[in-house]
């Protein structure tokens, strides 16, 4: 086994995410069964082989640094869940002693 | 009249210059034919009626004012991936249900620029994870020549719509083979350009490394067209390649005497279904006959294109869905703090694929786990890149299956991400390596099923592959539309 229920658990929670309790068995068992598959990557030797993280490299392209319009306040806020004035609104985010 | 959905876009137009037709009535015909048949294949998420009568009255008044174009009033699907001013766009997640995006994504504004008709939004797996659209939030695409089976995914609504003759042409997206699956499924022509070819501002993202957008058809020379009008340098996507736009219909109808195919043996060995398989050598042989010549190359590390590619994909898409949150726009649970809000929202607002990929991909990246993944991945990319310069060494284009059997039925493959990952494995590699690559239908099992062919080019040489493409077409003369959707409907 590469994976465990309490690793799907953390991950879960790194990635923000809520599991109920069956998503968490089914996951485990998928997931184990996928990265042992992706094991075949080891069988690989790749010492010296630099990553790829473009495929087509382009040189880092800048754009010349002049004002431009931007999104005016309530476009930006139309889909907001919740807004008060001309805010998103969300639920407390440091706690507070009662 | 002869049948306006076997016409090239370009004879469409011809007759709407002529005046024989308005945009009006042609826009009519496309929604006649959605009402009539999309309650079987449900290919359209949402059609946008209005819309699509408001700018083809604009298309009209245009062309009664002399105002000519390759896209003047013809109507399109979009998948639903695409943001468009006004037009709710979902990705086919609850997460979006609702979100009204305040911009048009760049190849929207492109379309709108040429004055297209936008018919209505097409299904599409789950922020496009998927290879058959059964991950829709929303409902199941059917494929138009087996209603029992799946159109392909990630842009299954788009191949369908466009088989079924639901819209004169889609727009999808490819990730991992999500135009060319499915257009190879529903028998339709796709194309993936070479990455940062088109722009993807606006584009919902999956993953950022391999998405590339590009045009579903029902003929080579439609894609052409399209191609001209989406493609080339956009400022806003720094992927974005700055070379000029070649013509894509300028080299139609050119033959290929002396094109050199490279035909890598690594996607003829295993798993191939003999239909296919019989299929694949007889359209080899089209191409020779034609004067092309066949040689035999070895793409030596495509076994691990797949681990390679799910382990990359996921990764981008965990960091890329970071963005669902419940604060911005889109779906919001409640939770007592801030961060019991963000994960009930994603319970809640996420499927069971996208929540998978979210957890791998957190599991590559996390700590202790990176280098043995991610960056193993990585270096593993470079060696499938390296492949392809070789064998582009010696070659002009590559030619192999698009996918190892034809479409199968719906839920034959939900129960095992694993298998349904592996159906994916002619197409990932291409992605992988940024290259262009096309689907091609090809011919028909003993099922009646499409198939299709892949064209695989250099970096920017799609106009090459639409060449020899063409040149196939030309010869195959395939029927591109099931019978049960042939029928004539009048105007």
């Amino acid at each position: 086994m590469k994976i465990t229920k309490e690793v799907v658990e953390y991950v879960a929670h790194l990635g923000r995410l809520d599991l109920e309790s069956h998503e968490v068995d089914l996951y485990t068992k998928q997931l184990d069964r996928i990265l042992q598959y992706m094991d075949k990557l080891n069988t690989l030797d790749t010492e010296g082989i630099d990553p790829t993280s473009h495929a087509i490299p382009v040189d880092c392209m800048l754009r010349e640094d002049f004002v431009k319009d931007s999104f005016d306040i309530e476009s930006s806020l139309q889909n907001a869940p919740e807004r008060k004035g001309n805010f998103f609104k969300v639920p407390p985010i440091i706690e507070v002693e009662e | 009249m002869e049948n306006i959905l076997d016409m090239t876009i370009q004879e469409t137009r011809s007759l709407l210059r002529k005046r024989e037709i308005t945009a009006g009535e042609l826009t009519s015909l496309y929604l006649k034919r959605i009402q009539k048949y999309d309650k079987d294949i449900m290919a359209y998420l949402r059609v946008t009626e209005e819309d699509a009568h408001k700018m083809a009255r604009d298309a009209d008044r245009r062309m009664d004012q002399g105002e000519d174009g390759p896209l003047l009033g013809i109507p399109f699907g979009i998948k639903d991936i695409f943001c468009t001013k006004g037009i709710e766009t979902t990705c086919a997640s609850q997460i979006l249900k609702g979100f009204i995006p305040p911009y048009d994504a760049s190849i929207i504004k492109k379309l709108k620029d040429e004055n297209f008709v936008h018919l209505g939004r097409l299904n599409m797996d789950e922020f496009a994870m998927g290879s058959s659209t059964e991950n829709s939030s929303f409902q199941i695409t059917k494929n138009p020549w087996d209603l029992t089976r799946i159109p392909g995914g990630s842009s299954g609504g788009s191949a369908a719509a466009v088989a079924a003759g639901l819209c004169a042409a889609a727009l999808g997206t490819d990730t991992g083979g999500s135009i060319r699956q499915p257009a190879s499924l529903c028998g339709v022509v796709g194309m993936k350009p070479t990455y940062g070819r088109v722009s993807r501002y606006g584009l919902i993202a999956f993953a950022s490394s391999l998405d590339q957008i590009g045009p579903l058809t029902r003929n080579v020379t439609d894609c052409a067209i399209v191609m001209n009008a989406i493609a080339g340098y956009d400022p806003m996507d720094s992927t974005s390649i700055p070379q000029p736009l070649p013509d894509y219909t300028e080299h139609l109808g050119k033959d290929i005497k002396g094109l050199r195919i490279g035909i890598p043996k690594e996607y003829f060995i295993t798993g191939m279904d003999s239909g296919v398989r019989k299929i694949m050598e007889e359209s080899l042989s089209v191409f020779e006959k034609q004067g092309a010549t066949l040689i035999d190359i070895s793409l030596p590390h495509t076994e691990y294109a797949v681990a390679t590619y799910y382990i990359i994909c996921t990764a981008e898409a965990s960091s890329n869905l970071a963005r669902y949150d419940g604060v911005k726009y889109g779906l919001r649970a409640e939770g007592k703090d801030i961060i019991d809000m963000y994960k009930k929202t994603r319970l809640k607002g996420f499927g069971k694929e996208v929540k998978r990929r979210i957890i791998l991909g957190t599991y590559v990246l996390s700590s202790g786990y990176y280098d043995a993944y991610y960056r193993k991945a990585g270096k593993i990319r470079t060696l499938i890149r390296h492949d392809f310069e070789e064998a582009f060494k010696n070659c002009d284009i590559l030619v192999t299956p698009v996918s190892p059997t034809t479409a199968f039925t719906i839920g034959e493959k939900m129960e095992d991400p694993l298998t349904m990952y592996l159906s994916d494995i002619f197409t990932i590699p291409i992605n992988l390596a940024g290259l262009p690559a096309m689907s091609l239908p090809c011919g028909f099992d003993m099922s009646g099923l499409p198939i299709g062919l892949q064209i695989i080019g250099k970096p920017l040489e799609e106009a090459l592959m639409m060449q020899a493409a063409y040149v196939f077409e030309s010869v195959k003369n395939l029927k591109k539309i099931p019978d049960a959707f042939r029928s004539k409907t009048s105007m």
